[in-house]
This record gives C-alpha cells, structure tokens and sequence, in this order.
C-alpha cells in the first residue's frame, strides 16, 4: 500500500535536513553567522547568540530525533497496535521543569549583557546620531563637527530603477557614503540617537549596536572600538521610500589619527564658518591638541545632559561646512556644478536625478511653477519644509543658492538665479 | 424568515426531515446556515492568500538579484505592508473562523452557531473590509507602505489611501470579534448534553481561547488606528512628538494587541494538530489536560510579552528585562504542548495520509521557528537580529509551515466531511512534498542573510547576500504554483469527482462530526447526540473526570 512507503521517506528527509543544516554552517561559516565584532560587547553579544544557538540545536536533536524515530519505528507496517497510554502527570512535570531550568541557565548571562550594554556613563565621547529621511546627521557633541553622511554618489546612480549600471561593478555598493562617521578606537563613545522626522534605527552590527532613532527621542547607547578598520551598518527600522539606501559607515582611527582627523574638520569649519559664536570660535582656535585633551576630560554626562546638549546641536548644525563655497548667486558652470552636487546629495532620493520626482507625494521640479516662478516659495519650501519634504534650513545661504540656481536652470527650467542675500532675507 | 423560505425547498434536500437552503446566489448572501458561512469564509481566505501570495512574488522577485529591476522602492513598500495585512487579516484569521463555523458546532454537537444572523454579518463584512483596502492600491500616493505595524510618524505620510486603510481595519476587526462572541457562546451554551469542559475536543478549546484574545485585544487596535486617524485629520497628538505626543505609545499599544494577535493566528492551530496528530496515530492525545492549561498559560502570557517586539526603542533596563524574561517563559508551555505531540505518536500505530504529513511537517516546523524564536527572545542579541532578516524567516516559520500548513492540514482532513468525497491522496502527498521542500528552501536561508546583516523591508541589497535571496526566490516561486495542486485537489472534492467518502473517513479519527453521514447534512444535531468517552476518544476504560 502507498502509503506505508512515506513513513521512511519523512525519517530520511527529517536527517538529510539536519546534515544540511551542519553543512550550511560549516560551509557558511562567519559570512553567513553573525559578525564576530570588534568590541567587548559584540563578543559578548556572539558569544551568547552561539550559546542559545546550540542550546536550540541539542534540544531539537532530542526531540526531533525522538520524533522522526518514532515516525519510523512506530508505523502501522511494523508496530500495528497502538498503545493506549495517554497522560502522566510525572513525565509532564520532568519536561516542564527542565526547560525551565535550561531559561534559568540562559537568562543569567543575558542579563549580565544587558545590563552592560545600557550602562552608557563615563563616556570619554560623545555623539548626536539624527536620523532624516533618507540619511544621518552625525553631531561631535562638544567638539563644533557636524556633517550629514549620505549614500555615495556612485551606489546612488546605480540603485535607480533601470539605471542600466550593473550594480556588482560598484565598489561597496549600498553600503557606502560619502562622509564616514570617523570615531576613535579605545574610546568609550556614548551614542545621542534621535531623528527629525519618522522613526529610523542606526545599526552596525560589529559594534553590536542598534537604537531606533524616534523623533522627540533621545536614546543612549555607547561602544568602544578595539580595532581599527571600517564597519558598515544600515538603517534598520522602515523609514519609507528609501529606508534600503541610507547606510553607515563607521572608520575607526588610531586615536592620534583621529584627533589630526578633528583638527583637520575643525580647520575647515574656522574658515567657513564666519558666524560662529564667540565661544565657538574660540574653541575652533584651540590648537587641535587642546580639543583632544577637552574630549579626555569631557564630564559624565547625567540623565539631563541630553537635552542641555541640544542647543549645541543647532549651533553646530548652523555653521555646517559649505560645500558649495562662494559660488552661489551666479549661474556660472562653477555655480551649477556645485548646486548639482548638493542637489544630488540631498534632493535626489525624492525629486529624482532628473527632477521628475515621483508623484503624487514627491512632485516634479520640471516646468513646476514653484520652482521657476519667483524665488520665495521656492525657498521658503527649501528652507521650511512642506509636506513629505523636510526642512533644509541647515545647509547655508551660499548652498541654498547654489541649489535653488541649479533647479531653476536645470531640465529645461529657465528661471533668474538666486542670490545668498535672497535666502537670507527670506529666513 | 430564512425558515419560511427553507420550507419551499423542503423536497430538494438530502435528508427529507431537513430544510434545504435557497438557490443561486442568495443562498450565499442570505445564509445563516454555519455550514455555508464555513464554505464561505474558507473560499474568501484562500482568494487572499492568492492576493497576498502574488504580492509576495513581487517581492521575491525584485529581490532576485541586487539593484532596482521590476518595481520602485514605494511600491515595494506598499508590497510588504499589503502582503502582510492580506495574509494575517484576510488569509489566516478568516480562514480559522471557516474551520471554526465548520466544525465547532459539529464537534460540540450544536445544531448550529449560537448567533446565526451575526454569524452572516461577519462574514459579509469582510468582502467590503478588503475591498476598501484593496483599493487603496490605485489611489493618489498608494497604499500604506509604512509596514504592517502602521508605526507613526512614517504611516501618517501615507497618501489618499490612508483613511481606507483605518476604516479596512475597523471593518476587519468587527468582523474578527463577532466571529469570536459566536465561537464562545457556542461553546459554552451549546454543548451536548454530557460534554464536560475537559471532555471538549481540543480544537474547540483552542479556540475559545482565541475567541477570548480576540476580543479582549481587536477594540485596542481599533483605539490605536482611530488615534492615528485624529492624528492625520484632526490636529490631535497623540503619537506627534512636535504636538506633545509620543511616537512610542504606539508601538506599546499596538503590540498590546500584536503579541495575542500571534498567538490568535497559531492557537487554533495546535487545536487542529491536536486533533489530526491522535487520529493518524490510532491513540489518544498524550496529556489532554496539560494541553488545556498550557493554551491557557500561552494565552495568558501573551499579554505580558508585548515589548519583546521594541527591545531597541530604547526602553529603561528594568523594562527590558522583564519582557526578556517573560518572553522566554512562553517556551514552556509551547515545549510541553510539542512533548505531548510527540508521545502521542510514540507508541502508536501510524499511517500518514495527506493531513497527517501536513501535521507532522507542523510539529516539526513550527518549532525550528519556536527555536529561532527562543534566540530572538534573548534581548541582548535581539539588538543584532531585530529587523533583519532572521526575524522574517522567524515569523514565516510559524506562520507558513505553522499556521498555514494546520489550516491545510485541516482542509484535507475535513473536506471528506464537509462534501462527502475523498480528495486524491496521490496529489495531496504531491503537494505535500514539493510546499515541504518548498517553505524550507524559501525560509531557511533568511536566517542566514538576516545573521550576516540584510535588514528586513528593503527592495534592494548590498552584493553580498545575493545568493541566499536566489534560492529564497525559488522556493517562493515553486511554493505559489504547488497552492494550484491543493486548490485543483479541493475544486474535485467540490465538484464530487472521486472516491465517495465514508461516514467515518479516517479509521482512527473520534469526535462527534464523525457520527454523521459524509457529507454532513445541511442541518446537523437538531437534536442534542448522546456523548461518550469512546466517541470522544477518550481511552473508555475511564478518564477520571
């Protein structure tokens, strides 16, 4: 009869999966297993995954394996009169006590790990991590550096929807920026993480670190790097449209690299920077040595520091490096070339390369009468918000400019170029 | 009024002591019977598993290789989150109140559901629930695309659909709650004479365990949905952290309703393993008892595990702790009602028809995704895996070969009942193997690029983790068109092609729906049957209760 035969089928598919298994992992090995790490606590963090994982594996070998041999041995062809046993209370009490006690056994060292992780004091550095739609503010707390980092130009022409680029040429595809978050190794460095408009979650999973940023949030985490190198992470919580195109790039310094690094962002914000404040600028002036032995010393922040840091926050994020120079208010090559540039960085995930956006939510610039009528709703929009769009009020005037210009004139729109003075007047 | 007119087609019916139902598509419409709204219930879930199925393959297929081919980032999200609402609220739940109107008044020997009327309103609400939802798909800015979980702020920039979906989900809920009240009050009114609270048949306690989730957590979805619908529309802040609200209550008050949810989508389940498992095993059910209390324990604690979905929203260390640890407790009842599964079979004399190969892939299954979910109840390694797509091969683990396979498991053990023909046993064993083999090469290698770090509801990947999301799309592919085996295998059981069924069907099956003709008549148990341990499959020799 058929279906006598199945019994020996189920029992033999039940061993050549769990050797598969075996082998997948053998084979696999650390690119298909989660990342060791670089720090104490993403070791930790393995080493307990590793743990529960054969916990789990030895169970089911008991259990399964009692099962697909009862499935084997105890099928009508060979055992066909079925015992009538059906309840004790002993058995019952032995299988429910030692899985409990197997849980005691896991739960002590989780919750050694986890009260770890939150202890988040005597930070030697600490960090703003802001999420936006679609990439992250990174704020040195205390240290006047504050950059947005976005996917790399490259990653973002291949990933558009028939871009025609074969996306295995692109170097780290995905999973590039154009300006890492650059952190010291050895440090303990606390993690501010918070975002500005929907909820997005900062995750590199060889600092064993993942925090939602939520907007009117602000969430602590901290790691201290052991090595130097360069780890990659992602966003994790769905933040909309391109919730897959807003990695994090994370390049851990030696730290006599790393303070040289500081100095060097400090450099360019002092030049670029002239309206600063007084305090501030008499930080930047600091020899870079100075700032370094002023992260040293940076106090133990207590639970209320966050929020005394904010104001810091928008100073810093104010005075943020022009990339776009001097070049604003013409409509030289120079001026567009500049405005593409932020454009593409920071206009592009919606309105398209190619200004057509993606309507309804994200409307077309091309022919748009705000963006080639006159030039303050077109800015007040840059500068405000509207909608689905977020305020870009943090780029400066010069920046502005530039990319309101290269709208203007860009895609057959053919609308007067826009003046610094003019986004100053109109903030 | 449905009796007057069951009287005019007195003669067309089987038996000439029942009524017969209307003709044509009124019968449909106007059916109080529990038998039609079971048949009903079942054909709309298996429709949206079709709907969400091709939806599935969307995704699948966009992520076949890196880079954007077929469909923009906003669409795939619409994707994934119309995937999941279809498969939870369309799919699985409707398709368990379809067995539950089958076979609860049958197994407990009721003549029919204790509230026929509202019984028709649930079902018929459901067609207007997903057309509202469905067609959000064409409208001004999509369909939601802010994920199943509708997290604030994101949902709240959800287009012209939005309101449709609030409303979809007020619509689904009423009708998920009065399939509940219908299943408790049947339950505990309508038994027959003799049928103790412990001799009931495990699918029927099962499910009046659901019945009690269900509507202890619907109302609380409705309030959080009706919150974002002020939120949107009428200048509140509950969940606008600019307006004084809290992006993150509603996380707690969704989970509130989402963690019973999960276990409103697998208890019913185990009540049909529960049932299927004894009969191939020509045994009774190892640990009845225990079985009713650990159902019990599962559903009691899944209201005190609800933050094990937020472990990174950033909760204070007491709070994180707590929901680890209570998380963790619910491997114990699930462990006990696995144990008992397998000494059922032990010692037993099994053969293994299409529904027992579908309840032992279950048990076997189910629990790698119990496993994974263990792992992922650890919060410190949570972190890494939150988000990732080892959580979706988590929870495809327990809901496919879970949930899924007991409601398919449940459609071939019944449907000799329900039309008094057997099904082909060669196609079923057919769809068993290729939707086994399947589901595995699907899911199984998402526990691998989610532990080397893809994340979850992206539409493209870094390079990496191509090969793993090749063979994933495989094996979703293959699983679809295996549903076409099953759904041909149904459409000749309904046609009345093949085999005629006995009364008893399964040599070793004991209930109730056992001692009627296949297929059951239009009207069963209008008088209450006489019960017995030997008819209940209880040992007879005596049970001391």
């Amino acid at each position: 009869m058929a279906i006598k035969s199945f019994g020996g089928p189920i029992a033999a598919a039940g061993a050549t999966w769990a050797a598969g298994i075996g082998q997948a992992l053998a084979y696999t090995g650390e690119r298909y297993n989660l990342p060791l790490g670089v720090t104490e606590i993403s070791r930790e963090v393995h080493g307990l995954h590793m743990l529960i994982f054969w916990v789990c594996v030895a169970i089911a070998v008991v259990v399964f394996g009692a099962m697909f041999y009862s499935v084997f041995a105890h099928r009508r062809s060979v055992h066909p009169k079925p015992a009538d046993f059906h309840e004790s209370t002993t058995v019952e009490i032995i299988w429910t006590t030692i899985p409990f006690i197997i849980l005691i056994a896991m739960a002590i060292p989780a919750a050694g790990t986890l009260i770890k992780m939150e202890d988040t004091r005597n930070a030697d550095l600490t960090i703003k991590v802001t999420g936006y739609q679609w990439k992250w503010h990174y704020d040195y707390i205390g240290k006047d550096v504050a950059f947005f980092s976005t996917l790399s130009a490259e990653s973002n022409r291949a990933r558009q929807l028939g871009s025609g680029i074969d996306v295995t040429t692109v170097p780290n595809y995905l999973v590039d920026v154009d300006k890492p978050l650059v952190l010291p190794v050895g440090q303990k460095i606390r993690f501010l993480v918070t975002a500005n408009d929907v909820i997005h979650a900062w995750w590199v999973p060889e600092l064993a670190v993942k925090k939602d940023a939520i907007p009117g949030y602000i969430n602590e985490i901290w790691t201290r790097i052991d090595e130097p190198g360069t780890y990659r992470g992602v966003c994790a919580e769905l933040c909309g449209r391109d919730h897959g195109f807003m990695p994090i790039v994370v390049q851990a310094l030696p730290e006599d690299e790393y303070n040289a690094w500081l100095a060097e962002q400090k450099g360019s914000e002092v030049a670029a920077a002239p309206a600063a404040t007084a305090s501030d600028a008499a930080v930047d002036a600091a020899p870079a040595t100075a700032a370094a032995a002023a992260a040293e010393q940076s106090p133990a922040p207590s639970a209320g520091a966050p929020a005394a840091d904010e104001p810091t926050a928008v100073a810093a994020a104010d005075t943020e490096t022009p990339s776009a120079a001097d070049g604003g208010g013409d409509d030289s090559g120079e001026a567009m070339a500049a405005g593409e540039k932020i454009y593409s960085a920071n206009c592009a995930a919606c309105h398209q390369a190619g200004g057509t956006g993606i309507p309804p939510n994200f409307p077309s610039l091309v022919g748009s009468a705000v963006t080639t009528g006159a030039s303050e709703e077109l800015l007040s929009q840059i500068i405000k918000g509207k909608n689905m769009m977020p305020p870009f009020g943090h780029l400066s005037d010069q920046d502005i400019a530039a990319v309101a210009t290269f709208v203007r004139k860009s895609w057959g729109n053919d609308a007067s170029a826009v003046k610094p003075a003019d986004v100053a007047a109109q903030r | 009024m449905a009796n007057a007119e069951a009287h005019h087609d007195h003669a067309h019916g089987h038996d000439d002591h029942h009524h017969g139902p209307d003709k044509g598509i009124m019968r449909w419409i106007k059916t109080t019977n529990h038998k039609d709204l079971g048949t009903l219930y079942l054909i709309f879930a298996f429709s949206m598993f079709f709907v969400g199925g091709l939806m599935s393959l969307v995704i699948r297929a966009e992520l076949w290789e890196p880079g954007l081919q077929f469909v923009d980032p906003e669409f795939f999200n619409q994707m994934t989150t119309m995937h999941a609402l279809v498969m939870i609220f369309g799919g699985v739940m409707p398709a368990f109140t379809g067995l539950a109107n089958w076979m609860v008044p049958m197994m407990v020997g009721a003549s029919d559901m204790a509230l026929p009327r509202v019984n028709n309103w649930g079902f018929w609400i459901l067609p207007f629930a997903f057309t509202l939802l469905l067609s959000t798909l064409f409208m001004d800015g999509g369909a939601p695309a802010g994920g199943w979980t509708m997290y604030p702020p994101l949902v709240l920039q959800t287009g012209e659909g939005f309101p449709f979906l609030i409303f979809a989900i007020h619509l689904m809920g009423i009708s998920s709650i009065t399939g509940a009240i219908n299943v408790v009050v049947t339950v505990l009114n309508l038994r027959a004479p003799g049928m103790t609270l412990l001799k009931m048949p495990l699918f029927c306690w099962t499910w009046l365990i659901t019945a009690y989730l269900l509507i202890a957590t619907m109302p609380v979805l409705a309030g959080a949905v009706t919150m974002l619908l002020t939120d949107k529309y009428f200048g509140t802040s509950f969940f606008t952290a600019s307006g004084g609200g809290d992006p993150v209550m509603f996380q707690h008050i969704f989970w509130f309703f989402g963690h019973p949810e999960v276990y409103i989508l697998i208890l019913p389940a185990f009540g049909v393993v529960s049932t299927i498992i004894p009969a191939f095993a020509r045994k009774p059910l190892f640990g009845y008892d225990s079985m009713v209390y650990a159902t019990a324990s599962i559903a009691f604690l899944s209201f005190i595990v609800w933050a094990h979905h937020m472990f990174t929203v950033g909760m204070p260390l007491a709070g994180e702790l707590f929901f680890m640890f209570s998380t963790m407790l619910i491997a114990v009842p699930t462990g006990v009602k696995v144990f008992n599964w397998i000494a059922t079979m032990w010692r037993g004399s099994m053969t293994f028809e299409t529904p027992m190969l579908f309840a032992i892939a279950f048990v076997f299954l189910f629990s790698i995704g119990g496993f994974s979910g263990l792992m992922l109840a650890i919060a410190p390694v949570d972190f890494q895996y939150h988000d990732t797509y080892f959580v979706v091969a988590h929870f495809h683990y327990v809901l496919v070969p879970g949930a899924v396979f007991s409601i398919i498991a449940a459609v071939y053990y019944w449907i000799p009942k329900w039309t008094g023909v057997m099904y082909s046993e060669f196609w079923g064993k057919v769809h068993f193997w290729l939707s086994a083999i399947a589901v595995n090469v699907t899911f199984f290698p998402q526990h691998f690029s989610g532990l080397a770090g893809m994340q979850r509801r992206v539409p493209d990947y870094a390079v990496q983790f191509v090969d793993f999301n090749q063979v994933s799309t495989i094996g979703a592919f293959v699983f679809f068109i295996a549903q076409f085996i099953f759904i041909g295998n149904m459409i000749r059981c309904m046609a009345k092609k093949g085999e005629k069924a006995t009364q008893q069907v399964w040599e070793g099956a004991r209930g109730l729906e056992w001692t009627v003709p296949s297929p059951a008549p239009y009207h069963t148990f209008e008088d209450p049957p006489k019960v017995n341990d030997e008819i209940l499959g209880f040992p007879s020799h005596g049970k001391a209760h």
